[in-house]
């Protein structure tokens, strides 16, 4: 996927005026918050469950060596296979690798954003193997020769008429806007490809360490046939999903399916261990898990490791003020919205992702609706701190702040600023008592007027009143 | 009334806003707090929070006026500002420093004096002996840092209720922000526009008359939207409305006395 968040500030803009999109993004706001508060009401031991799973995160990574060898050592065990991929180029080339040596022309996907992250249908295609996507929402987006705006509703930026257009597109059967039909269709043409693919790549929610197992949780059964039904089944995933026992996944598995969707339960949890055994009834000949690092290791120890926590629930970007006017593809990358805005200039660079951390007005919604509480505007604020040290931010930013901070330490001559400030503002509103025009504030008045000091300031009325 | 002997001694942290913009609210501040049993001072070598460093990333600016702050309010037993913002600011004051750090302890302790008037108010003094009556319906935006970082949620409202004539119409999504953000304002002036604009016509919805608020960042983005799109609605800080000192033109209304105050 092409890097576009350098064009943060443009992509908002043409989002901002998109009409199609923005009707989405309303029903996105509609949907998920509403459900989500729904199913945290029906638990009250929502906030404590947060706690817990905050900690067991903390803990799991700071043992995070430990927890993946004995989940690498468990995999064996099972007769399974483990890769390490420290970067996304090392991720694509050992699942080229696997399926070449299994002879692969085409792959099936079940929804996974690591395999977004390295980039893994680009590079598949390149090389001859054909991916096919087979959660709706991706399905509907590779039609589309589209990328997912949300991390577990891909397709969130579309409405039912562009699904009507592509399937109508590339089916070439006659349109329809019946939901029920679409669905229909796309099941028949997936089928053929699930009995006809040769691997089956799948994300993963948890990597068990104590059983060498991972998870898909999914709402359409799709990863299901994608993992039994050809020979060969890979896991792309990342270190910081691995968790020490069965019965800890089943704590984040509550957290997760409530904060996501407001479902009690997410609809499938299919767990892998190992290829098929002799008395299996179904289940892939190999079984590998390719666990990406790009990153995240380096993020251990560091300023940025709460972010380790993030369980990919997407609540942060479903309650995002910012999310929810500009949409995911603004944010130019894999990740949107507040946790997107952390990790992607972990992954393509502070240079390329500058704007990200900055587009936010620290609400702090995000932070309070995270089921790890992540404090996600700190780890944003990191970021503008980073950005402030190696002179990254615009140049006009950092004199207007640098003139404002040499008056802010000097309390007297910041009296005679603001009150020269405080006058000019008063003569240019007159009597309307406010300003419509602000020279060098122009991204204020273009939008709304600025209101006038009422008067002289509060330091002089003061100082008045004491005499 | 408390006797004098034991009159809390309160620092008013204005707040750069305030200082500019809307001194009634410093004063409304004032009064409230002695209504309340506080001998209030305003040290004058104060300036802002340090908030627009601190957000924009300027960590040694951000230092030096959290030092200068805690040196401002050193000896006053508690500091009190009308605004969640710069007071959820002066909660951060302690990051700042390293533990070992001297100022570290000093920053702490600012901290744990500090608080946004409408939660002092009720949750340090119990108090709500509010005198006022405000002829209007008012909807009540709360502002995201006094929310979320300071639990300001049911003090402003316990505190309104005790206002005679005054109806409450609480609005759809009172808790979202409403685009001003600092910086984020001009940094991502459309973006803040959407929401802003959001934030409008929820207020517009709500059928109040009066747009009450705890941050002046906030009343002035939202009031300065509101009479852009030709709103008849009159934006104040809810201490103007507890003082009873609502004479003065709304934020963003007309006459405004010139000549007089010049
Ligand atoms: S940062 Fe928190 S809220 Fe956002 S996706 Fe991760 S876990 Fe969910």
């Amino acid at each position: 996927m092409q890097i576009e968040s350098p064009a943060f500030k443009e992509n908002a803009r043409i989002a901002l005026h998109d009409v199609d999109l923005q009707k989405a993004l309303g029903n996105l706001k509609a949907g998920f918050p509403t459900k989500r508060a729904a199913a945290i009401e029906r638990m009250p031991e929502f906030d404590s469950l947060r706690d817990e799973a905050m900690q067991l995160k903390n803990h799991i990574i700071e043992n995070l060596d430990l927890y993946l060898e004995q989940f690498e050592e468990n995999v064996t065990k099972q007769g399974g296979h483990v890769h390490w991929a420290r970067t996304s180029d090392d991720a694509c080339k050992t699942i080229l690798d696997i399926c070449r040596q299994v002879g692969a022309k085409t792959v099936t996907k079940g929804k996974s954003m690591v395999s977004e992250e390295v980039n893994l249908n680009e590079y598949l295609e390149a090389n001859g193997v054909t991916p096919v996507e087979t959660d709706l929402g991706e399905y509907i987006l590779q039609l589309r020769g589209d990328h997912p705006s949300h991390i577990i509703a891909p397709a969130i930026h579309l409405n039912l008429e562009d699904v009507t257009e592509a399937f109508h597109e590339h089916h070439g059967r006659p349109r329809s806007s019946d939901p029920a039909v679409l669905m229909q269709e796309a099941r028949e043409m997936l089928r053929e490809k699930f009995v006809a693919a040769d691997v089956g790549i799948t994300g993963a929610n948890f990597c068990v360490a104590e059983t060498g197992s991972t998870i898909i949780v999914t709402n359409e059964g799709n990863g299901d046939l994608t993992q039994t039904l050809p020979k060969t089944h890979i896991v792309i995933t990342s270190i910081e999903k691995v968790v020490p026992t069965l019965e800890d996944m089943t704590l984040f598995q509550r957290l997760l399916a409530r904060s996501a969707t407001g479902q009690e339960f997410t609809v499938y949890n299919t767990l892998s261990t190992g290829p098929r055994r002799a008395d299996d009834q179904d289940g892939p000949e190999n079984f590998h898990v390719v666990l990406v690092d790009n990153g995240r290791s380096e993020m251990v120890g560091s300023e940025f490791q709460d972010m380790l926590r993030c369980i990919r629930c997407s609540a942060c970007m479903n309650h995002c003020p910012v999310y929810g006017s500009v949409g995911g593809h603004s944010y130019g990358w894999v990740y949107p919205g507040p946790m997107g805005s952390v990790l992607t200039p972990k992954m393509i660079g502070i240079e390329k992702a500058g704007l990200l951390p900055n587009a936010s007005t620290f609400c702090g919604k995000c932070e309070s609706v995270c089921p790890v509480r992540i404090p996600l505007p700190k780890l944003m604020r990191h970021w503008r701190e980073d950005e402030f040290s190696k002179h990254l931010s615009p140049k006009a930013a950092r004199w207007g702040l640098g003139g404002w901070a040499f008056f802010a330490k000097r309390p007297s001559l910041y009296r005679l600023l603001s009150k020269g400030a405080n006058r000019a503002l008063r003569l240019m509103a007159g009597k309307k008592g406010r300003v419509t025009k602000l020279p060098l504030a122009g991204g204020w008045t273009d939008w709304r007027d600025m209101p006038a000091p009422s008067g002289k300031t509060f330091m002089e009325q003061y100082k008045q009143q004491q005499r | 009334m408390q006797t004098s002997a034991k009159r809390h001694q309160v620092g008013l942290f204005v707040t750069c806003l305030v200082d500019m913009f809307r001194p009634s609210i410093g004063f409304a501040t004032i009064k409230l707090l002695e209504s309340a049993g506080c001998d209030v001072n305003v040290p004058s070598t104060q300036t802002c929070c340090g908030q627009p460093a601190f957000n924009s990333g300027d960590k040694a600016t951000s230092i030096d006026i959290a030092k200068q702050t805690i040196e401002a309010f050193d000896g006053f037993e508690y500091v009190v500002g009308p605004s969640g913002s710069c007071i959820s600011m002066l909660h951060h004051y302690p990051e700042l420093f390293a533990e070992s750090d001297p100022w570290h302890a000093r920053a702490t302790a600012l901290k744990g004096r500090a608080y946004e008037i409408t939660s002092f108010l009720t949750d340090v003094l119990n108090f709500d002996d509010i005198l006022a009556s405000y002829e209007g319906v008012a909807t009540y935006h709360d502002s995201c840092s006094g929310l979320r970082e300071l639990g300001v949620k049911q003090q402003p409202r316990t505190l309104l209720a005790k206002v005679a004539n005054l109806s409450l119409n609480e609005m759809e999504e009172s808790e979202t922000c409403c685009g001003f953000g600092g910086t984020f304002c001009v940094k991502y002036p459309d973006i803040s526009n959407r929401m802003v604009e959001n934030k409008s016509a929820n207020i517009d919805a709500s059928g109040a008359n009066t747009l009450l608020g705890g941050d002046l960042g906030c009343l002035l983005n939202m009031a300065g939207k509101l009479k852009r799109q030709g709103h008849a609605i009159e934006v104040r800080h809810i201490v103007e409305v507890l003082a009873g000192m609502t004479d003065e033109p709304a934020i963003g209304d007309a006459n405004y006395n010139l000549g007089k105050a010049v």
